[in-house]
């Protein structure tokens, strides 16, 4: 059982202040393997909160991060899993579900984690799983209008991922979870 | 050589000492009265020495009154047996010398105390009056602090079985003062003793004196343990006696130490009811006594005291405390001119958290405290001392830990005042922590008001000081990280009331505005946010007639115009472009086209003129079409100029691969999902087709150069294949199923060329492909079923 961290358009200072508290006294050091972030931190003090938190830490660049170094897209292997990442603003039309499928097909990976939308989004399609941590802040969004703060956990267990989300609704916490499985270890036609 | 003497005769003293302790001690096991009591006599004997220095006859004390306590059993013992005590009385009154005697009688006394044959008062008064016989001062001082010793027990104390009448407790109150007032007496006289050896002796000794006048303070330990010793006695008798004593022993560190005694011994309800003559005797002291010890820990009890005890509040009130001490510290801070600035800062520290212990909802107090600091402050202008400053924080900080509210403290008039005379790093370290406490504690500031008068605190932060710039000085990241703090402060100025938050909005920006350019790009982001929340709440809302001008978007809308722009002359202008883009979906949303032309123009122009770097082109670019997508609020025209303009610069980017993905996601600004009038299918094929033929140009490179990087322009087909795909599925009648299979079969061809294989994005592709053929629902395979696919590899 491998705990994956996914989150990201956090968007401190800029469009919010920090993480909320609810949020900050679950995300507890020692219990996470990985963290996978979309991007748009934007700044070092968020890198260096969510590396206490654990370090294997991945970023892809949004477009207001600070620091320009971050990669635009990522892959990693996590258990039976290929694992993508990308922020999102670069793929158009923005949210678009078919453009981030041929996303997908290019860089071959079952999960797609990307963000931009602030909007938390789960689903299954022909070429994998497309995850959307949406906003770990609830931060403005000139895409949608109604940003609740969310992130998400990753249960990767054999060829199977049980995506668990968050959300900070009215002060309080919901969660939800979402169970994927893979058909066989690769990519290739069943 | 003299402290070698010194350490001489201590031996030779202790040397004797012993051995007629020891056969002292032989005496008494074997119940010889007689010789324990010649013993006894000799060996306190040695007690008589002028030879030896406080400290040393000290030690010799400690030994003898050591061995006197087997003697004070042995006299218990002796009475039980049967002697009468007033025969043993009788006996030790024999002995030669006075000093012996004296201890000698003492011992016996207080078993006689016990015994309570006879009145304890008699005894008492016999003992402390017997006792002026011996006025050496050294001498005199130690055999009354064996007195004090040895009837300590014997007194009606609190928790003691000896109980009494009052008058007993009077006796025993009027003997213990006795004791101490004749004790201070002596000491008083040691340290004004006639020339001794030399002055290097003479220092040494008044040093060591100092020390011994703790045994004058036990005897306020024991009063503060006796029964009997209430609030109108103490008033009346005990505090009087006491300070005369103290007033009149004119050493200052006897007096700060005995001061200090008082205050620690006597319970904090006596201390608030007699504050007038407590604080009254602290002018009559010596100036140089340390007087913020002494104030201090007075306040410092009396605030655990209010803190302890509710019921007692009223009092504080009712014998107006605050006034008093802070009538007191002013006197004593205007007496003494050489007072360094951190002690009086300490000073008024400590009155501070008394107050905001004891009278919390007092505001006016805390910042009567808060001015009378500053008048103290003004004097000695800017403090360039650190301890100073560091008191000066904790000053500061203590109101913020109190009330973990920055609002009740912007009420404070004096508070910005105090922060004038903090140099300039300091200023912004108190800064820092009031910024930390509003995002520690989730405070809102929510007038346009407050939003200045915490500016005005933190304004250190804000702009440079007095014109001056910090330049070097200051480390990169610790600035970024001040300038961070700030930004996220911009999220707690904040009112839902949709005419207050643009005044807020307004306000903001004119303090940050000061700020310069290196301030500029870190702190003009979470305005511009902050404004464009304020726009959507607008929206939500409904229109107010009567609102002034400042609450409608488009005033909002033209701030940010303005602001942004400050952004672009401080050369930030990838950011400024991003945030233009941010104002032009707004005003898109709003339904102001132009104002979102306006946005876009602005936005264009940066590109052109300010953005050269080629990767910032590529994004910078990609966000521009990915926000002119999404824009429904233009006419054609204007859409047709921004499309256009777009596509060109796609087709300009350096690198080729980059110009060609720009060009083909130039594609979906001719494709809009709603509406059927934003659905231009041949444009969109044209975008396509001139993409192909850039990848054209790159794979002709490619292939030129044998190899390199060939599988790089084969991606770049099968990308595009993916798009013609995408607008093949959206329903573009141009995109036909012939258009799809030549570009397919391009990329079989080329495949085959090169080495290696396309990878895994065309294997991926075409699974997805033959997926979609195999749909049940009709309409997708249908349109997948128009391709022909035997190349299927």
């Amino acid at each position: 059982m491998v705990l994956v961290l996914a989150l990201g358009d956090l968007h401190v200072p800029h469009r919010a202040a920090d993480l909320p508290p609810k949020f900050k006294s679950m995300l507890v050091p020692g219990k996470i393997q990985h963290i996978i972030c979309t991007g748009n931190l934007c700044i070092k003090e968020i890198h260096d909160y969510l590396k206490t938190i654990c370090p294997d830490l991945h970023i892809a660049r949004g477009e207001f991060d600070e620091d320009a170094r971050y990669p635009e897209t990522k892959i990693l292997t996590i258990g039976q899993f290929k694992l993508g990442l990308c922020h999102g603003h670069q793929v158009i039309p923005w949210g678009d579900l078919d453009s981030l499928a041929m996303l997908q097909r290019q860089l071959d990976v079952d999960i797609l984690v990307t963000g931009h939308t602030h909007q938390f989004t789960a689903y299954k399609h022909e070429g994998g799983v497309v995850i959307n941590p949406g906003s770990a802040t609830g931060a403005y969004s000139s895409i949608n209008q109604d940003v609740n703060p969310s992130f998400v956990l990753m249960d990767i267990d054999g060829l199977r991922v049980v995506v668990y989300v968050y959300e900070l609704i009215d002060g309080e916490v919901k969660v939800d979870k979402i169970d994927f499985k893979k058909t066989s270890t690769s990519n290739s036609a069943p | 050589m003299i402290a070698d003497d010194d350490e001489k005769w201590l031996a030779a003293a202790t040397a004797a000492v012993k051995q007629n302790a020891f056969y002292m001690q032989r005496a008494i096991d074997s119940n010889n009265l007689k010789d324990a009591l010649k013993f006894s006599a000799q060996m306190l004997g040695e007690l008589r020495t002028s030879k030896l220095s406080p400290h040393k006859y000290y030690e010799l004390y400690i030994r003898a009154s050591d061995e006197l306590r087997s003697l004070e059993m042995f006299f218990r013992d002796e009475t039980a047996r049967g002697c009468s005590i007033a025969e043993l009385y009788e006996l030790v009154q024999h002995a030669g010398n006075i000093l012996p005697r004296l201890y000698l009688l003492c011992t016996i006394g207080s078993v006689y105390i016990k015994s309570k044959d006879v009145a304890a008062k008699d005894i008492l008064k016999d003992l402390v009056e017997m006792c002026r016989a011996v006025q050496h001062p050294l001498r005199g001082l130690f055999l009354r602090s064996y007195l004090a010793q040895v009837t300590r027990d014997k007194l009606p104390s609190i928790g003691s079985e000896l109980e009494g009448d009052t008058e007993t407790h009077m006796d025993a109150l009027e003997f213990v003062l006795q004791n101490f007032t004749e004790m201070n007496k002596l000491w008083v006289r040691m340290q004004h003793q006639g020339p001794t050896r030399e002055k290097e002796k003479r220092e040494k000794e008044r040093n060591e004196l100092r020390d011994l006048v703790m045994t004058v303070g036990k005897n306020l330990h024991i009063l503060g343990q006796l029964e009997g010793v209430d609030l109108v006695v103490y008033r009346d008798t005990v505090l009087p006696r006491i300070l005369e004593q103290v007033v009149n022993c004119k050493d200052e560190l006897a007096q700060c130490y005995l001061m200090d005694c008082i205050i620690q011994v006597f319970p904090d309800d006596f201390h608030l009811q007699t504050l007038d003559v407590l604080l009254g005797a602290c002018p009559q002291l010596q100036p140089s006594v340390d007087i913020k010890t002494v104030l201090s820990g007075l306040m410092e009890r009396l605030s655990n005291y209010a803190a302890s005890s509710v019921e007692a509040l009223p009092n504080f009130l009712q014998v107006d405390a605050f006034s008093k001490l802070n009538h007191a510290i002013g006197k004593v801070v205007e007496a003494q001119v050489d007072l360094p600035a951190s002690s009086s800062v300490t000073l008024y520290l400590f009155l501070l958290k008394f107050t905001l212990h004891v009278h919390s909802d007092r505001l006016d107090y805390v910042d009567q405290v808060l001015g009378s600091c500053v008048s103290q402050l003004s004097a000695t202008g800017k403090l360039c001392d650190d301890k100073a400053s560091k008191q000066i924080v904790a000053f500061l900080s203590a109101p913020l830990e109190k009330f973990n509210d920055v609002v009740t403290i912007l009420k404070l008039t004096n508070y910005p005042r105090v922060m004038e005379y903090l140099d300039h790093d300091t200023n912004k370290a108190m800064a820092i922590i009031i910024i930390q406490s509003i995002l520690k504690n989730d405070t809102r500031i929510a007038t346009a008001d407050e939003v200045d008068a915490l500016f005005e605190l933190i304004k250190g932060l804000i702009k440079d000081f007095d014109g001056l710039t910090d330049n070097d000085e200051i480390d990169e990241e610790d600035f970024q990280e001040e300038q961070n703090s700030v930004a996220r402060l911009v999220h707690f100025l904040y009112n839902d009331d949709p005419e207050e938050m643009p005044k807020i909005i307004f306000r903001i920006r004119k303090h940050i505005l000061t700020g310069g350019p290196k301030r500029l790009p870190l702190t003009i982001p979470p305005l511009v946010f902050s404004a464009l929340k304020l726009i959507r709440r607008m929206r939500g809302g409904d229109e107010n007639p009567f609102g002034d001008d400042t609450s409608t978007p488009q005033k909002i809308l033209q701030l940010l115009t303005e602001t942004v722009e400050v952004l672009a002359d401080a050369s930030a202008s990838e950011l400024a472009l991003r945030l233009y883009l941010q104002c032009a979906q707004a005003a898109n949303d709003c339904e102001l086209e132009t104002v979102a032309y306006e946005f876009f123009t602005k936005a264009y122009l940066l590109y052109e003129e300010e953005i050269s770097d080629s990767k910032a082109q590529v994004t910078a670019l990609r966000l521009i079409i990915g926000t002119l997508q999404r824009m429904r609020v233009f006419n054609v025209e204007n859409r047709d100029i921004l499309t256009h303009k777009a596509t060109g610069y796609s087709a300009k980017l350096l690198k080729k691969p980059d110009q060609c993905r720009a060009v083909y996601e130039c594609a979906h600004l001719y494709w809009a999902e709603e509406g059927e009038n934003l659905k231009d299918g041949e444009r969109v094929v044209l975008c396509l087709k001139r993409a192909q033929k850039i990848a054209d140009a790159v794979q002709k490179m490619a292939n030129a150069s044998r190899g390199a990087s060939s599988t790089g322009s084969v991606s770049l087909y099968v990308e595009l294949l993916n798009k013609y795909l995408y607008f093949l599925e959206k329903g573009n009648p141009q995109v036909t199923g012939e258009t799809i299979q030549s570009l397919a079969e391009l990329i079989r061809s080329e495949t085959k060329k090169a080495e290696s294989g396309a990878g895994t994005f065309i294997t991926s592709t075409l699974r997805y492909m033959e997926f979609q053929r195999q749909q049940e629902d009709g309409g997708m395979s249908e349109k997948y079923q128009k391709i022909k696919m035997e190349w299927f590899e």
